[in-house]
């Protein structure tokens, strides 16, 4: 994944020097680096203090970078900020601030949803899995049903896209993305969230399936009942919920494509690059992922899980005693309250 | 040369000096009466300021965006200025979700509708969001794709310094008032001091950008700044409604800022160090430790603040205007006022965060309350086991 991002990053920014004839702008080029590592920096240490708690907690010198973690990413961007004003030149002003503004809209593009893909992944291999496939597998659905039957144009930007390509594909991409989720779901290894163990210094995935991955009966409408014949059908949870990521993937992540194609056609480029013969650059292949990334994280936030009971616990580590004793007491009779404690007799 | 905005009235009283002097007390006058102003609003509270505050982001959007139209001619674009206004309230609508959710929990949790809102604030914002991105990929005309997407990203990028910023200002008026107040105050006592060291000692100068600005006012600033700083300090840091959180009440349903002064804002001792002794006579001294925070503000507030509106100046020159508009007579716009408080906001935010408090308990505690029961005891322990340990329990 990031190499994916310094990949797509590395193709955006030499667009802008392409369109801007800046190739040869002072500075520029160390300066977009270092930007899109500040950036890079501050998000791994985010998500490296969330997963590798105990591996950080060990030694001195992490903790250290931990703590103060905010305050040094800033420093180092500050650092690049005033960097970009000592380099102001004159007679390229406007050229700088639109390079500049360039690596920062690219920064924002790229290096937040990968780290989005990456948060997903931790959730659980199949939040990583499925959302890909469903995009990947709409691009390929929508492209067959538009070469067999395709004939209303959907939008002016890509011509050779289709209405019947598009439902097509969306119907396509709902089933395949219910079966697959079927098949994955079986698997603990696609369906417990990624952890750090600290004693093997490895990776592992291996929990008690969630409810979302254990069978249930559902009782089928009564409209599907007379179709199929059948009462109630075992299924796991987690399909419904990719009935929904299958249908953003159809419908709204191909406005991500239509994007990028507007994109090319403004800065009159036919691909992004020419990594990948047949297909153009990475950014061509990835055009849809980005916003099915950040639709993911969104839903599985809002929907799935509840914050993160080992960051939760980091923080009240950090509080001062006298708020961890407050907050331990209001714990406690919340607990007691709940039937979860029991009051104890001392 | 003065702005055309000058008010009649300041024209007629002013009519018989130079043209110098006439610019020096246009400038003068408006700069007491933004002060003043600034006072005011303080006067009318948290609520007010948070309004205020809104209302300069608006105004410095804006601005900004009316910037790019007249830079790239598109004005007449189809639809873009509605696309913009709709990207700045959903950007607004995220930013105070998560404020309102996280300091008048006991409001939302009581009124259901809000209730629900909150609970799946992200979902709607992004939702909204996608809205307008769909909307702008539907809006693309042939002959005007890249104007369409110069436009686009003007305006993430306008966004990403004007609204993320304000809400930080907001963040940190939270915290306490003294928050607000002094790195404010410490910008603008740097501008002016910069400017009156400059206008009797300035000789040499600092950088090609900004050809008024001298090393002499420079640092001549840096010292007034950081006296300034520790004397604002010591007398904001005796009243409670300055030192203390903002806080929402649910009875009374305003905000109050009532506390236990935190120990920061308690006298200490501190030890003169023996080359200031000798100088100052004075063996030890009484100052709050929040003085000493005020340093590290003040000094990031003249060597670094600078650079923000060294960035301002290179912004006007690479697309040739004089200022950001014409609202302030002498002065300019909006954003040339501030140009130096949005690198301030995010620094004071940062610090805050990193070196003064530590995560909010009241919010941890609604965190917790959404977990699962055997989430919930595994803390639950954890926290007794670590407590037991340090020996407070």
């Amino acid at each position: 994944v990031l190499s994916i991002q310094v990949k797509c990053y590395h193709e955006i920014i030499t667009i802008g020097y392409r369109v801007y004839h800046s190739y040869d702008l002072p500075w520029f080029r160390s300066l977009s680096w270092y930007f899109l590592l500040c950036v890079n920096y501050f998000f791994y240490g985010e998500t490296v203090a969330d997963y590798f708690v105990t591996f950080v907690q060990r030694r001195e010198q992490l903790q250290f970078l931990i703590r103060y973690h905010r305050f040094i990413s800033f420093a180092l961007y500050l650092t690049g900020f005033c960097m970009f004003v000592l380099s102001l030149v004159k007679k390229h002003y406007r050229l700088q601030f639109y390079m500049f503004a360039w690596t920062h809209v690219t920064l924002l593009i790229t290096v937040t949803q990968s780290h989005l893909v990456i948060q997903n992944l931790f959730e659980g291999m199949i939040w990583f899995l499925v959302p890909i496939s469903s995009v990947i597998c709409n691009d390929i659905a929508a492209y067959v049903f538009g070469f067999f039957f395709g004939r209303t144009p959907l939008i002016k930007l890509s011509p050779k896209k289709t209405w019947e390509g598009f439902i097509g594909g969306f119907f396509s991409t709902v089933v395949f993305g219910f079966i697959f989720s079927y098949f994955l779901a079986q698997h603990q290894y696609f369906v417990c969230p990624v952890e750090y163990n600290s004693e093997t210094n490895r990776f592992v995935t291996e929990c008690e399936p969630s409810e979302l991955f254990q069978l249930k009966k559902y009782s089928m409408p009564p409209l599907f009942q007379a179709v199929l014949g059948w009462e109630t059908v075992n299924m796991y949870p987690f399909q419904m919920h990719s009935i929904a990521l299958s249908t953003f993937a159809s419908l709204i992540g191909p406005f991500g494509g239509f994007f990028a194609s507007g994109f090319k056609r403004a800065f009159k480029i036919k691909d992004f690059a020419d990594t990948i013969p047949g297909h153009g650059g990475i950014m061509d292949r990835f055009d849809c992922q980005y916003l099915m990334a950040t639709f993911v994280h969104v839903y599985i936030t809002s929907f799935i899980r509840g914050p993160n009971p080992s960051k939760l616990l980091k923080q009240l580590l950090i509080l001062q005693p006298e708020q961890q004793l407050s907050v331990y007491k209001t714990l406690k009779s919340h607990l007691i309250e709940k039937g979860v404690l029991q009051p104890s007799l001392r | 040369p003065t702005s055309d905005d000058t008010p009649e009235v300041l024209n007629r009283a002013l009519s018989n000096l130079s043209s110098r002097w006439k610019n020096w007390w246009v400038r003068g006058i408006l700069t007491l009466a933004m002060i003043t102003f600034f006072f005011i609003i303080i006067y009318l509270g948290p609520m007010v300021l948070m309004t205020i505050v809104m209302c300069v982001q608006i105004k410095c959007f804006h601005e900004i965006i009316t910037i790019g139209y007249n830079v790239y001619h598109s004005y007449d674009l189809p639809w873009f200025r509605t696309l913009s206004w709709y990207f700045l309230l959903c950007v607004n609508y995220f930013f105070y979700g998560e404020t309102v959710t996280d300091y008048f929990f006991t409001l939302v949790q009581r009124e259901e509708p809000l209730r629900i809102l909150s609970k799946y604030h992200r979902f709607i914002s992004f939702a909204l969001y996608l809205t307008g991105f769909c909307m702008f990929v539907l809006s693309l005309v042939k002959k005007h794709y890249r104007l369409q997407f110069y436009m686009f990203g003007w305006t993430h990028v306008t966004l990403l310094i004007v609204v993320t910023q304000s809400h930080l200002i907001i963040h940190n008026l939270f915290e306490g008032m003294i928050w607000f107040i002094v790195p404010i105050s410490c910008v603008i006592c740097n501008d002016i001091m910069a400017y009156m060291f400059g206008f009797f000692f300035g000789r040499t100068p600092l950088i090609k950008l900004s050809p008024k600005k001298t090393w002499e006012g420079f640092i001549g600033g840096f010292f007034a700044t950081v006296l300034f700083g520790l004397l604002l300090s010591y007398v904001m840091s005796g009243y409670r409604c300055f030192t203390c959180p903002v806080e929402f009440n649910n009875d009374t349903n305003s905000f109050t800022v009532d506390c236990e002064p935190s120990e920061l804002f308690q006298l200490q001792e501190y030890n003169i160090p023996s080359v200031l002794q000798s100088v100052v006579g004075w063996k030890t001294v009484r100052m709050y430790p929040f003085q000493i925070h005020s340093i590290a503000l003040s000094t990031f507030a003249s060597l670094i603040g600078p650079f923000g509106g060294f960035f301002a100046s290179g912004f006007k020159r690479a697309f040739k205007i004089k200022d950001f508009a014409n609202t302030i007579p002498g002065h300019g716009g909006i954003m040339d006022r501030f140009d130096c408080q949005y690198l301030m906001a995010t620094f004071v935010n940062v610090y805050i965060a990193s070196f003064i408090r530590g995560p909010n308990p009241s919010k941890l505690i609604q965190q917790f309350l959404t977990l699962r029961p055997d989430q919930q005891l595994h803390i639950f322990n954890t926290l007794k086991a670590h407590l037991v340990d340090k020996g407070v329990l």
